[in-house]
């Protein structure tokens, strides 16, 4: 194996062309030729019938909302909707169809010529969708046998077809050039905003842990400055936004290395680990695969009617693009600071603490900062840590509302996020609250000016800014638990001095 | 020749059919004169008649969502030559995930 070289170094003598396909699995009721449900994580083959089992005599019969979802994101997507289309037969052999074929779609897309933009770094890069096709997802196979439950060295298999038949989109970019450095991030930024629209349509769960989101990414690289494009390696098993991300970018370094030490790379399928963040090899694809492709005959073709598709156009919802101007203008941010919040997955996080009565300054310093830092420090996503919008709308109003400071605001947060319950809960159990008992206040001021009689003079003969190091020291007095503002106020006023 | 003996040696491949010489020379004949027959329909298209793969003038069959009862696990498996765990045994899988 050749040795990989630094990102950085690769870069500087190669520019890279990412692609991407992205399968979605639909979130419909039925499956995409039956009428079986789509449950995830029943018992196995417990979701199969004559038809998406394969068996004699059994006809497949497009599913409408299927259809009319793929319509949806193809629209969102920019794209041209086919006037008239057909299903396509895909053969081959592997027991995860039980039928041999796979009904897919071939020359005849329903969805072509789209873009997506999208924005690294304060610039957009506009991401050319070349296809958008609806098929049907296969079944799953346990190998048995083997010693890490992978083929190789498996003595059987064991197949589940409950996934077998549920209805699957994919979506197709064209080669992205152009990207250089940022290749990783551009290809995380696409797969990114394709989830929000998804979610955003209703038509999928988008949740890549399960599988209803699956990605594979082609990378190739040349010399800088070459007229041709090198040859593309195809990474599956691409299962998390992040591995998006490092797959991308271990490809880059992966084909510098060989071409570096001389050789050629090989088209061929990946695998990314995601423990080690590399890639191996897989199938090699130097010989085309032959799945001999023909017209499906069991179903006629689809012929959307323009109405349908306008129909389908004006019902489409706020995309996320749209959504994300709106609220930049809201909450009155720039450009960057924008980039932060989706960077961080916060948006919704913090459009929710806003809905909840939080102001929007207060509620993107909380997502932003301390939670921000653990979803970081844990490779979570902040919308999956345990603090909701609503706790986080709550510690705003307790700091509004002077029970807390900042810096009790922050005990308060790591206790809901420790889970000690709701910032209620966690007020009460550590005890955190201001020191708003003027007496105690009082007392602990009095105290802190006998102490530094010269600063207290300082202040009393105008030099007002000298307060600082009083209110430090009220501060320590009370273990932090008192309100800055307050403590200075009642210096000010004990002084006889006025801001 | 519509058809040569590599062509059915490929194709036979692909279908996971074990053809010794005399049977692809046997099969590389006979799908030979299944071409020749087909070819004529060839001759008799013209311009003005697009290829058609279906023999209804159907679009647009579709369903609604809808949930329809599936069969048992028993039934569904009472077919296979084997299973295991309520699932479908099968051999040893040679080559990869398509
Ligand atoms: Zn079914």
């Amino acid at each position: 194996m050749t040795a990989l070289v630094p990102y950085e170094q690769a870069l500087e003598a190669y520019e890279p062309v990412i692609g991407l396909e992205v399968h979605v699995e639909l979130g419909t009721n039925s499956k995409m030729f039956c009428g079986c449900p789509t449950e995830f994580g029943a018992e196995p083959n417990t979701q199969v019938c004559p038809t998406c089992l394969g068996l004699p005599g059994s006809l497949p019969v497009a599913n409408k909302k299927a259809i009319e979802s793929i319509i949806r994101l193809g629209l969102a997507l920019n794209c041209s909707i086919a006037p008239w289309c057909r299903f396509a037969r895909k053969n081959y052999f592997y027991p995860d169809m039980p039928k041999d074929f796979q009904i897919s779609q071939y020359d005849e897309p329903i969805c072509v010529e789209g873009y997506l933009d999208v924005e690294v770094e304060g610039k957009t890069y506009r991401i050319g969708i070349e296809r958008v096709h609806l098929e049907e997802d296969t079944g799953k196979s346990l190998h048995v046998g083997g010693a890490t439950g992978r083929i190789h060295g498996a003595s059987h298999s064991l197949v589940d077809y409950n996934r077998a038949g549920i209805p699957l989109v994919e979506v197709v970019t064209k080669p992205v050039p152009g990207t250089g450095a940022l290749a990783p991030e551009v290809a995380k930024a696409y797969v990114t905003e394709l989830r929000d629209i998804c979610k955003t349509l209703g038509i999928s769960d988008v949740k890549m842990e399960q599988g209803s989101l699956r990605c594979d990414a082609n990378v190739s690289i040349a010399p800088r400055g070459a007229t041709e494009w090198g040859t593309r390696s195809e990474t599956k098993n691409v299962n998390s936004l992040r591995s998006v991300e490092r797959a991308v970018r271990h490809e880059i370094s992966r084909q510098a290395g060989v071409l570096d030490a001389g050789g050629r790379v090989v088209q061929e399928t990946r695998h990314f680990q995601e423990d080690s963040g590399t890639t191996v090899s897989g199938r090699s694809k130097e010989t085309a695969e032959d799945y001999r492709y023909f017209p499906e005959p069991d179903l006629v073709p689809l012929a959307p009617s323009a109405d349908w598709i306008e129909e389908l156009r004006a019902a489409l919802p706020e995309l996320p693009t749209a959504r994300r101007r709106r609220l930049q203008g809201d909450w009155d941010l720039t450009d960057l600071d924008m980039e932060a919040l989706i960077n961080a997955g916060a948006l919704d996080s913090v459009e929710e603490t806003v809905a909840a009565g939080a102001s929007a300054e207060a509620a993107r310093k909380w997502w932003l900062g301390e939670i921000a830092r653990r979803a970081n420090e844990d490779g979570v996503e902040v919308s999956a840590l345990p603090i909701t919008p609503a706790d986080v709308a709550a510690v705003v109003a307790l700091v509004d509302a002077g029970s807390l400071n900042d810096k009790l605001a922050r005990q308060v947060i790591e206790g809901v996020l420790a889970g000690e319950g709701t910032p209620e809960q966690v007020v009460a159990s550590r005890g955190l609250a201001v020191v708003s008992d003027t007496g105690a206040l009082g007392t602990a001021v009095d105290a802190a000016i006998a102490a530094n009689e010269g600063i207290a003079e300082k202040i009393r003969g105008g030099k007002v800014q000298a307060v600082g190091a009083l209110v430090g020291a009220v501060m320590k007095e009370t273990r932090g638990q008192a309100d800055a503002a307050t403590v200075k106020a009642l210096i000010l006023e004990k002084l006889g001095v006025s801001e | 020749m519509a058809i040569t003996r590599d062509e059915v040696a490929h194709l036979a491949r692909l279908a996971r059919l074990d053809l010794d010489e005399a049977e692809l020379a046997q099969m590389a004949g006979q799908l030979d004169a299944i071409l020749g027959a087909v070819a004529r329909v060839s001759e008799v298209a013209s311009d003005d008649v697009p290829p058609t793969s279906h023999a209804v003038p159907l679009t647009n069959v579709l369903r609604e969502d809808v949930v329809a009862p599936c069969l048992t696990p028993e039934q569904a498996l009472s077919g296979a030559p084997a299973a295991q765990d309520g699932r479908f045994r099968v051999p040893r899988i040679l080559g990869e995930e398509p």
